[in-house]
């Protein structure tokens, strides 16, 4: 198992070389390049040659390159144009929110999905199964953020069941030492603070956990139909074994291990449909900060952040594959 | 197999000649000796749900073609300019079916000037995809080795940034216009095809048919060309039909975010939704008329690529 993830640690490395170097690349290749991407209006000769020697942008592009290298290493991801505070301190501050988000919208795809899907493979042809047909059509066909803007319509201007904005009312006194505001709200036995922050998940949690919702399901489905003709599951019921334990120990484990993996390749739409669902619901979390910097021409912010983002999601995966070895017992042997 | 002996673009036009041989009827005739696409094309037809698929794309194609006939206004054009208030924008009259939008645009005709700027995005950019993907794909599928190692780390990198966040950091190179939205949309498809595509031909690789093409002489041009490609491109063309899909969805989602440049009041159904957002209080038909657009049309996509899928897969050829 160790053995397993270092080999797997020792693999994102080329992974984030390459990216580094792309992105180095890309912010050379902005249009007017990085130094006019960064006085935008304000752009003289005289500025551009100052900030030029200011960044070491006069050097050979391999020494830029070292250089940036050597930075990323050090953790220094840059400045924010917007705000003037470091890249790295922007994510940080920010990441807890995305994460509360994201669980939330796991769980609600998860929660859902999974016995959608179980139910719907059991009764082949049943309501359930075509409802389940029709929820996984509207998670692949229906925007993100249109949906988030119906849900918001609906539930939080129409109906006032749920708050339209932001992460906690702007009345709610709390203190946050995590971040977390849900965790915090705990932690401090500040109840009230905890209900609201979760309220105010609800709605955009619900509007990015649509999509995973759709694949969960579906592929759920399509595993516990295919488990549930093998021969070993026929087998067990031919033995006279109790439909419980049948159903969980013998279709619903043989069913999870493609569920799982899928579960993990939806971080990465998780963390596209952030930017789009935070900037609805303006909620500040590091999707909502990056579709800002995209308006603002905010490159060490899209750099910074791209590059942190693939690692989370690599090193989600990383779990994920890790992970099998409890589902699986055949695969931890082989690791 | 037989499917090499069938040129792949005559799979539509081969299944009716083929029926009028051995006569109609369900189960009535052996189609042993078929092709793979003349079999698709007969599941098909008789699949409730692919027709469905089948007629909105058709709906949607035949709407953005005849754009120029069916729209009541131009695409820029502001008929209703005087008549919208700050504070007010009429609804639907016998003039402006669907009503106005804040600018004064006649939402129909904009709607209708949308699907022609979608199918436009849609096309442009999956076959800007999928060329990519098939050179990239072919390049590490022909040379191989080290080729195919350096070919399929760069894809891995490509998928190691979620689609929307390349799509987004293309656009900005790509600088604001309808053609950098293009061009992104098209980037992100790329190592999709190139993955797909190697994979596939890898597979068909090992089949029997190429060891037999092989040891008849051919070289290997001739064998990659005309039996390992036109084998391999099935899952291509599904993926093709869901990335058309894709593409109307991730264009909404680039304009929301303010890429593609042009003015705010552009007939296209993503900039509606957006500029829907501030009015969605007043008048939310603003914002649910374009986004059941898109939802529609992606919809569509999506249902002629998944009975697709189904028809091409061989494995659901004995349940039949």
């Amino acid at each position: 198992m160790l053995r397993l993830i270092v080999q797997r640690l020792l693999l994102l490395i080329p992974l984030l070389v390459g990216l580094s170097i792309l992105l180095f690349g890309w912010v050379r290749a902005l249009p007017g390049g990085p130094v006019q991407a960064m006085l935008g209006e304000r752009y003289t000769p005289e500025a551009a040659a100052e900030i030029e020697a200011q960044l070491g942008l006069d050097q050979p592009l391999p020494v830029q390159y070292g250089k940036y290298l050597l930075r990323l290493l050090q953790g220094d991801f840059g400045t924010s144009l917007q705000s003037g505070r470091p890249v790295l301190d922007e994510f940080l501050t920010r990441f807890p929110a995305t994460i509360e988000l994201t669980v939330v919208a796991l769980i609600f795809a998860i929660g859902i999905g999974i016995p959608l899907g179980y139910v719907a493979a059991r009764r082949a042809g049943s309501v359930v199964d075509h409802s389940a047909v029709v929820v996984s059509l509207i998670g692949v066909t229906v925007p993100v953020f249109f949906l988030a803007f119906i849900l918001k319509y609906l539930f939080a201007v129409e109906l006032g069941w749920f708050p339209t904005t932001g992460r906690q009312s702007a009345t709610m006194v709390a203190t946050h030492p995590t971040n977390f505001y849900v965790l915090d709200g705990l932690l401090t036995a500040e109840w009230d603070a905890a209900w609201d922050a979760l309220v105010h998940l609800i709605l955009p949690g619900i509007a990015l956990g649509t999509i995973p919702l759709a694949i969960v399901a579906r592929m759920t489905r399509a595993a516990v139909s295919e488990v549930q003709n093998a021969d070993y599951v026929r087998t067990a019921r031919a033995k006279g074994i109790k439909p419980a334990r049948l159903r969980g120990d013998h279709i619903l484990k043989n069913a999870m291990l493609p569920v799982v993996t899928t579960i993990g390749l939806q971080v990465g739409l998780l963390l596209s449909g952030a930017v789009l669902t935070e900037t609805v619901f303006a909620f500040s979390g590091i999707g909502s900060f990056l579709a800002d910097s995209v308006f603002n021409a905010d490159y060490p912010v899209m750099q910074g952040f791209i590059l942190m983002i693939a690692v989370v999601y690599a090193l989600v995966n990383l779990i994920v594959d890790v992970s099998y070895g409890l589902i699986d017992p055949r695969l931890r042997r082989q690791q | 197999m037989s499917a090499n002996e069938l040129p792949v673009t005559d799979g539509a036009a081969a299944a009716p000649l083929h029926t009028s041989i051995h006569g109609d009827g369900p189960g009535g005739a052996d189609h042993g000796g078929e092709g793979v696409w003349a079999r698709a094309w007969r599941t098909l037809r008789k699949n409730p749900v692919a027709i469905s698929g089948f007629v909105i794309v058709a709906v949607f194609v035949l709407v953005a073609v005849l754009a120029p006939v069916l729209a009541p206004y131009g695409g820029t054009e502001l008929p209703g300019r005087d008549e919208v208030r700050p504070t007010m924008i009429p609804g639907p009259s016998a003039e402006f079916p669907l009503g106005l939008d804040r600018y004064g645009g006649d939402v129909l005709s904009k709607l209708i000037w949308g699907a022609q700027a979608s199918l436009l995005v849609g096309v442009l950019s999956t076959l800007f995809g999928l060329t990519g993907g098939l050179l990239l794909g072919l390049l590490a599928g022909w040379f191989g080795k080290s080729v195919d190692f350096a070919v399929m780390r760069l894809v891995d990198l490509m998928l190691s940034v979620p689609s929307l966040l390349l799509a987004v950091s293309i656009a900005a190179i790509a600088g604001q216009s309808s053609m950098a939205v293009i061009v992104a949309i098209g980037v992100v498809q790329v190592p999709i095809f190139a993955r797909l595509l190697r994979g596939s031909m890898l597979a068909q690789k090992g089949q029997d048919y190429v060891l037999a093409a092989s040891a008849l002489g051919l070289t290997r041009r001739s064998v990659t060309m005309s039996h390992v490609l036109p084998n391999s491109v099935g899952p291509v063309i599904v993926q093709a039909t869901l990335s058309l899909a894709t593409a109307v969805i991730e264009a909404a989602a680039l304009s929301f975010l303010g890429l593609g440049g042009g003015e705010p009041s552009t007939a296209e159904w993503g900039r509606m939704l957006t500029a829907a957002q501030q009015e969605l209080a007043v008048a939310p038909r603003l914002a649910i008329l374009p986004g059941i657009c898109i939802a529609v049309t992606a919809l569509g996509f999506t249902l002629v690529g998944e009975s697709l899928r189904e028809a091409l897969d061989p494995r659901n050829r004995t349940r039949r």
